[in-house]
């Protein structure tokens, strides 16, 4: 039985949890958020990914309610929370800086919120446990969080703001203070969790890497806007701005004039080289300026010209850089133009064809390159 | 290695010895001497020039009179308790007015609270003495606040604050403020805001978000505050003899009447003596929580 995929939000009939609705937030002159409508669906992976100062960290307060938006409405399960406290919200966050309180132990910091609901003893007893078996952290109940690692002090921020089963989880740059290997690990730990538990993630982060493993949709922010919101596969390979396709990962961009030819268009990217050929869907009137976006990992490598290629064009190696898995190759173009191509290694030990300073051929095919208009 | 570790280790050594230990001794002595009429007004005195034999006449002259002797007067024992009594009710008062003066400077915007300090500590660039007995002015029958309350309208006749407990608490209060806000200041400014919101997050209100976080995580300075106002308030002298008249008792009064006014020093120095042990529980407790303190912070 093939697995349906999880798209509420190409669903019509489907309601989202969350709605912004013109939503704008000022501080003083400054605006955070600049008229910012968006929906979040239930059990959704939502990753909010810009760089600081983007407004990310903002819209996730206003989400907490720490903040209140300066103009339009944040609706939660259809009801305006402008003026619910964040004390009377199904809403829980887990702060950048855990926010552990440290004169409280692992396990009374875990049952501080189902304390402040007056659950009964028993109840609170057995949620605690089953949120530290969740996070693994059964051996470290009765420790005072100075006294574990950074690690296990993260999945306890986690077991705490998951403990109130909350309708929406909010994730402050959850793995900002990890390492990475460690942060790789719990990436896949937070996905699982968050299968497990069918809540609703909210995750704020300035890794592309981070957001792109663990989100079902990317929003990429920038100066208090959503410029795309997409799944991470999408807004890799379809990017709709020169700014996302730069934001996420390594990328070349040529600018250029596009004009009309055979099944896409010939851009000029520069005086006296013959045009790149790209198709697009994209309709674009002669001589419009466009750019080209070009993965490293689209662009073929070689000695000799290859024969049959839609787009080919020599240049010199300035640098290699050799990352284990992979090599990137920094290529000038005859133009002074550098280029970042990069090729899987395969093999182990190969023969290293290809040195520095050597004349090299680049080659991408007409559908490896995206063209953007803006 | 070793010699450099010791002359490192030497100053505080030698100046505790010189400070603390040579002049405690010295009182100690004077504590197990008689009254005498003389200069200086007790026997025995160390005859150094006769040797061996001069130190032992002198020591079997020693002798625990005047200790037993604090144990017949009820005064004694009397002033100790309403000493302790005083300086548990200022405390406690002080902690009363200090804490939400520590917490407003620590909630003021970061420009504003080197001035706070600043103001809180102001006070110290005027003598002790003059302070005290600008309360006198301030307290008396005549003073400026029943002035003021007479012009206001809200009494008739001048309220009797000078030379009663009152007083001595305001005197108190007023003087060693500082001492309780400032170690409370320096716990809450480096309370972490996002505690409060997580707290909040997860269900508290504002206010039981202060006496579940902030309260807690404010103890130690709470704690060092108290004890830096009651382990001096103990010994007060100048304040209870300048602003609290003849009805309140305090052990620094006594001690001072001891050796000034009926010069027996001897007595005075038991009563020293005995005011030292009693001051070293709460000295042993506050260093506890100083240790433990250093400790969480590492």
């Amino acid at each position: 039985m093939a697995q349906s995929e999880f798209a509420p939000w190409s669903d019509p009939a489907e309601k989202p949890l969350i709605r912004f609705q013109g939503v704008t937030k000022r501080f003083g002159a400054f605006t955070a958020i600049d008229d910012l409508t968006q929906d979040i669906y239930a059990q959704e992976f939502f990753a909010l990914l810009g760089p600081s100062g983007c407004g990310k960290t903002t819209m996730m307060r206003m989400l907490a309610g720490f903040e209140a938006p300066s103009e339009g409405q944040i609706l939660l399960d259809g009801q305006d929370m402008a003026h619910v406290p964040p004390n009377k919200r199904a809403v829980n966050m887990m702060f950048q800086s855990y926010a552990l309180f440290p004169h409280l132990s692992v396990w009374d910091n875990i049952a501080f919120g189902l304390r402040r609901a007056r659950m009964p003893k028993p109840e609170i007893d057995a949620r605690v446990d089953e949120m530290l078996r969740l996070t693994r952290l059964e051996k470290f109940a009765r420790r005072k969080p100075h006294q574990i690692s950074g690690g296990q002090r993260q999945r306890v921020a986690l077991a705490r703001s998951l403990a109130k089963a909350p309708k929406l989880l909010l994730l402050d740059e959850p793995m900002g203070a990890l390492d990475a290997k460690l942060r790789q690990d719990t990436q896949f730990e937070l996905m699982d969790i968050q299968e497990k538990t069918g809540t609703t993630f909210v995750i704020v982060t300035h890794d592309q890497e981070e957001a792109m493993t663990v989100a079902s949709r990317v929003a990429v922010m920038e100066d208090g806007r959503i410029v795309q919101v997409a799944t991470p596969a999408e807004i890799y390979e379809v990017p709709e701005t020169v700014y996302v396709a730069d934001f996420i990962g390594d990328v070349n961009i040529f600018e250029g004039a596009a004009t009309p030819s055979g099944d896409g268009y010939d851009i000029a990217w520069a005086e006296g080289q013959p045009p790149f050929h790209a198709r697009t869907d994209k309709a674009l009137s002669k001589g419009q300026k466009c750019y080209l976006a070009i993965r490293p990992e689209k662009i073929g490598i070689s000695a000799e010209k290859p024969a049959e290629a839609d787009n080919a064009i020599q240049g010199r190696i300035i640098d290699i850089a050799y990352l284990g898995n992979l090599s990137t190759y920094h290529v000038e173009l005859p133009g002074g133009q550098m280029i970042k191509a990069q090729t899987a290694n395969t093999r182990r030990l190969s023969r290293r064809a290809l040195t520095w300073e050597d004349e090299v051929w680049l080659s991408w095919t007409k559908t490896g390159a995206v063209v953007l208009e803006r | 290695m070793n010699i450099r570790r010791l002359l490192i280790m030497v100053p505080p050594y030698l100046w505790l010895l010189l400070l603390f230990l040579v002049p405690f001794l010295i009182v100690l002595k004077i504590s197990l001497s008689d009254i005498a009429l003389a200069i200086p007004p007790y026997t025995p005195t160390l005859e150094i020039s006769e040797g061996w034999r001069g130190i032992t006449t002198f020591l079997s002259k020693l002798d625990f009179e005047n200790f037993t002797f604090l144990t017949t007067d009820d005064l004694y024992w009397k002033a100790y308790l309403s000493s302790l009594q005083i300086a548990a009710i200022a405390t406690l008062l002080t902690l009363l007015l200090g804490y939400p003066i520590a917490y407003g400077m620590a909630q003021a915007a970061p420009e504003w609270r080197a001035t706070l300090m600043m103001l809180v500590i102001l006070p110290f660039w005027t003598s002790f003495l003059i302070r005290v007995y600008s309360w006198m002015g301030i307290l008396a029958n005549e003073g400026y606040l029943n002035q003021l309350l007479l012009w206001i309208g809200v009494i008739d006749t001048p309220l009797t604050i000078l030379n009663t407990p009152v007083a001595v608490y305001i005197g108190i209060v007023y003087t060693y403020m500082p001492f309780m806000i400032l170690p409370i200041y320096a716990t809450l400014e480096k309370l972490d805001e996002s505690l409060l919101e997580a707290a909040e997050d997860l269900g508290c209100s504002r206010i039981s978000a202060f006496w579940l976080i902030t309260v807690p995580l404010s103890r130690s300075g709470i704690i060092a505050g108290s004890f830096l106002v009651f382990i001096p308030t103990i010994g007060e002298f100048v304040i209870p003899s300048l602003l609290g008249g003849s009805r309140t008792l305090m052990i620094g009064k006594v001690l001072w009447e001891e050796f000034f006014n009926n010069r027996d020093w001897p007595v005075a120095s038991a009563v020293a003596v005995v005011l030292l042990l009693i001051l070293i529980i709460p000295i042993i407790l506050f260093q506890r929580n100083q240790q433990k303190q250093q400790e969480a912070g590492q």
